[in-house]
């Protein structure tokens, strides 16, 4: 679908919580993001999106997440690698954004301080060029006037400047992935629709893969290339962005489609999706999604649906795709 | 002609934000500043803006859960600051609240059958004995099994709770109900299911909503008038097919452009908005959309235009209403759904409506999960 071997290989990921009753937050996931590809993670809370992102960095507490699996990032499974050469790797070739950007940037810090902080320390410039290089970035995520920004606090930005502080941090070390949660959550649409826009442009001018994680469906559609569809813990179904909104092959990407509020018509019912996601703690034995599905048989409800591939490169996991033979 | 079941006149509402040291304010925050609106019995007026518009305080005006600093508030041609106790108890029979977060409204030391009691007995509404029996319908009413009047609120997912707050709301057979916000903290396939729940009692028992939301595309699927807030003031109020075709003030026309569409690749007319939104507390003058107003003029900057309403009701506060090039659905674009994709969501419809006949919405037992809110 892109040119070039992946840049990211995720294999047989799984995320189990230890606790009381363990949870399977994440459950076999395979994905990977070529250079240059921006992948959507879309799903709703709890279906292990986040948990994935984290896990790639390498930021889950190692007491109670036990990770297994292998990421391969440019030919190194990042699950093996050493506390301390992770740690180099992040905010250097590895990149994240959070949803919070208040609770991301750290309050006693001006924002000069805290983009210099990552160019000193992967890259060794002095002070001062470190300095030149971060007004260089806020100018790159357009925040006005960036040689007198770079000396306020993060308390004196708005949530939209702030996000983009925090994309120029993740950008400071040219990472080669980047990985953005929720970016524009927090923030109200019109200013989303200028960070959506920003997003769109450091695409195009960089070579760095995405993994965009959202909800929302319209955001997907405005910015990546790739979509991952999450449920329970399991990529569902994988598809290039046109392709999954014009004919999506699992049942409950037809089903959170036809949830979405529309802006072309008002429907007299939206449709919805029964019930409510399974407890992690103990997952359906067989399809996740059997239990909402309209579809759903007794081996639904039995067995594990395999990974089905499709042509055009894509999959679902269900028995029945392609899905067409459902609706006849 | 009868009165409008709420009249909101001039309505002003400003919070003192700042103290001197003896007391006297610095700092005023202009939180509603001279609105105007009316709602009709049965039907939804939605108030729609970002962060920090007013909508929320407005709601509350409404209520009379803050008193405004100035203008007035009638609930059925009844002005509510001259109620007296006995009746204020009254209005609020007649007027309710659901509010954004269902993990914070409802409390979690009482059960669902404790919380939807408490409204029928502060306002006697069934005797003691068939208390039980009220509970039971009230939760037949949203969808949810009677025996879950004996769980606590933990027990149940955030559409769920969302679902006895609207219960709750409807226990004293209000005609008004403000719903700030209802379904921001849910996911997508609860919110249909909440929403769909509103249009519904909203046809079977004649009610009337505020609905106070930043999200256009689901006021779209609530609304019959909608008003568009920008700090403090109305500048857009219409009926909402009109509001969709053709909206007129820039700032309504920048919040539906603004929204993402699940399509790929769809050809929209946008401008997106540059710079922040001013801060409240210091409103910009003339009209407050001005800074990031794309067809500002040395007019905007210094008049605050008023809200004037054509024939059919649409009313636009923009000094430049005539000159602005029409944009009818160029907003939106092309944004339907493929042909094969509508026929999937309605087989999907279809298929998951045989399931429930006869049945109730919500068959699926509710396990504690200890999930945060979504």
């Amino acid at each position: 679908m892109t040119s070039g071997e992946p840049l990211i290989e995720i294999e047989g990921l799984r995320v189990v919580f230890r606790g009381e009753r363990a949870t399977h937050a994440v459950d076999s996931v395979d994905l990977e993001v070529a250079r240059g590809a921006t992948l959507a993670l879309v799903g709703e809370s709890g279906c292990g999106k986040s948990v994935t992102a984290l896990a790639i960095m390498g930021l889950l507490p190692a007491k109670t997440a036990e990770v297994s699996g292998a990421v391969r990032f440019d030919g190194v499974d990042l699950l093996d690698l050493p506390t301390d050469e992770m740690r180099d790797l992040r905010g250097d070739r590895l990149a994240m954004v959070f949803q919070e950007p208040m609770t991301s940037l750290n309050p006693s810090y001006t924002v000069g301080e805290q983009i210099v902080e990552s160019l000193v320390r992967h890259r060794g410039l002095s002070r001062a060029a470190a300095r030149n290089r971060a007004i260089e970035l806020l100018r790159r995520v357009h925040i006005p006037s960036p040689e007198r920004r770079i000396d306020d606090y993060p308390h004196k930005l708005s949530g939209g400047m702030r996000q983009r502080v925090m994309l120029a941090i993740a950008l400071a070390c040219d990472p080669q992935l980047l990985i953005a949660d929720e970016p524009t959550t927090a923030l109200d649409v019109t200013i989303q629709a200028q960070i959506l826009d920003l997003m769109r442009e450091l695409k195009a001018t960089s070579r760095a893969a995405i993994i965009l994680i959202t909800h929302d469906l319209g955001v997907v559609a405005e910015v990546c290339d790739e979509v991952a569809v999450m449920y329970a813990g399991e990529v569902v179904e994988r598809a290039s962005v046109e392709a999954l909104f014009e004919r999506p092959q699992h049942p409950y990407t037809v089903g959170l489609l036809g949830s979405v509020p529309r802006l072309d018509r008002r429907a007299a019912q939206l449709a919805t999706i029964e019930g409510m996601v399974p407890d992690m703690a103990a997952p359906p034995a067989g399809c996740r999604f059997a239990p909402r599905c309209p579809f759903a048989d007794a081996r639904c409800h039995r067995e594990r649906p395999p990974i089905v591939a499709l042509a055009g490169d894509r999959w679902s996991r269900c028995f029945y795709a392609p899905i067409e033979k459902l609706i006849s | 002609m009868t009165a409008p079941l709420l009249e909101v006149e001039n309505l002003v509402k400003h919070f003192v934000a700042r103290r001197s040291l003896i007391g006297h304010p610095t700092a005023t925050v202009k939180a509603v500043d001279g609105v105007t609106f009316s709602v009709e019995a049965g039907e939804t007026l939605a108030l729609v803006g970002e962060s920090g518009c007013g909508k929320t305080t407005l709601g509350r005006l409404a209520l009379r859960l803050v008193e405004p600093t100035s203008g007035t508030v009638r609930f059925e041609g009844r002005d509510l600051s001259a109620l007296n106790e006995r009746d204020l108890r009254a209005f609020r029979r007649n007027a309710q609240l659901v509010f954004q977060d269902p993990y914070a409204s409802l409390n979690p030391r009482m059960t669902i059958g404790q919380i939807l009691s408490e409204p029928l007995i502060l306002h006697r509404i069934v005797a003691p004995g068939r208390r039980r029996e009220r509970v039971a319908q009230l939760l037949h009413l949203v969808g949810l099994e009677p025996r879950f009047a004996a769980s606590y609120p933990h027990q149940f997912s955030g559409g769920q709770r969302q679902r006895i707050a609207i219960a709750r709301a409807l226990a004293v057979e209000p005609k008004l109900i403000v719903c700030d916000e209802p379904v921001s903290a849910l996911d997508v396939s609860i919110r249909s299911q909440v929403l769909n729940l509103l249009r519904d009692l909203q046809r079977r028992l004649g009610l009337a909503y505020l609905f106070i939301s930043h999200d256009l595309a689901v006021v779209k699927h609530v609304a019959d008038r909608i008003a568009v807030m920008n700090l403090g003031r109305i500048v857009e109020n219409a009926n909402a097919e009109d509001l969709f075709a053709s909206p007129r003030h820039p700032y309504s026309r920048a919040l539906l452009a603004a929204i993402p569409v699940p399509k790929a690749g769809v050809k929209r007319a946008r401008t997106i908005l540059q710079g922040d939104m001013p801060s409240a507390l210091s409103p910009p003058a003339g009209c407050r959309f001005h800074t990031r107003c794309p067809h500002a003029i040395e007019r905007c900057r210094l008049e605050s235009p008023d809200l004037v309403a054509d024939a059919r009701g649409h009313a636009t506060a923009c000094h430049r209403l005539g000159e602005l090039p029409p944009v009818g659905n160029t907003l939106i674009g092309d944004t339907g759904f493929s042909p094969s994709l509508e026929r999937m969501i309605a087989a999907f419809t279809r298929k998951a409506g045989m399931r429930k006949a006869g049945g109730l919405d919500t068959v699926e037992a509710a396990e504690p999960t200890g999930r945060g809110s979504p």
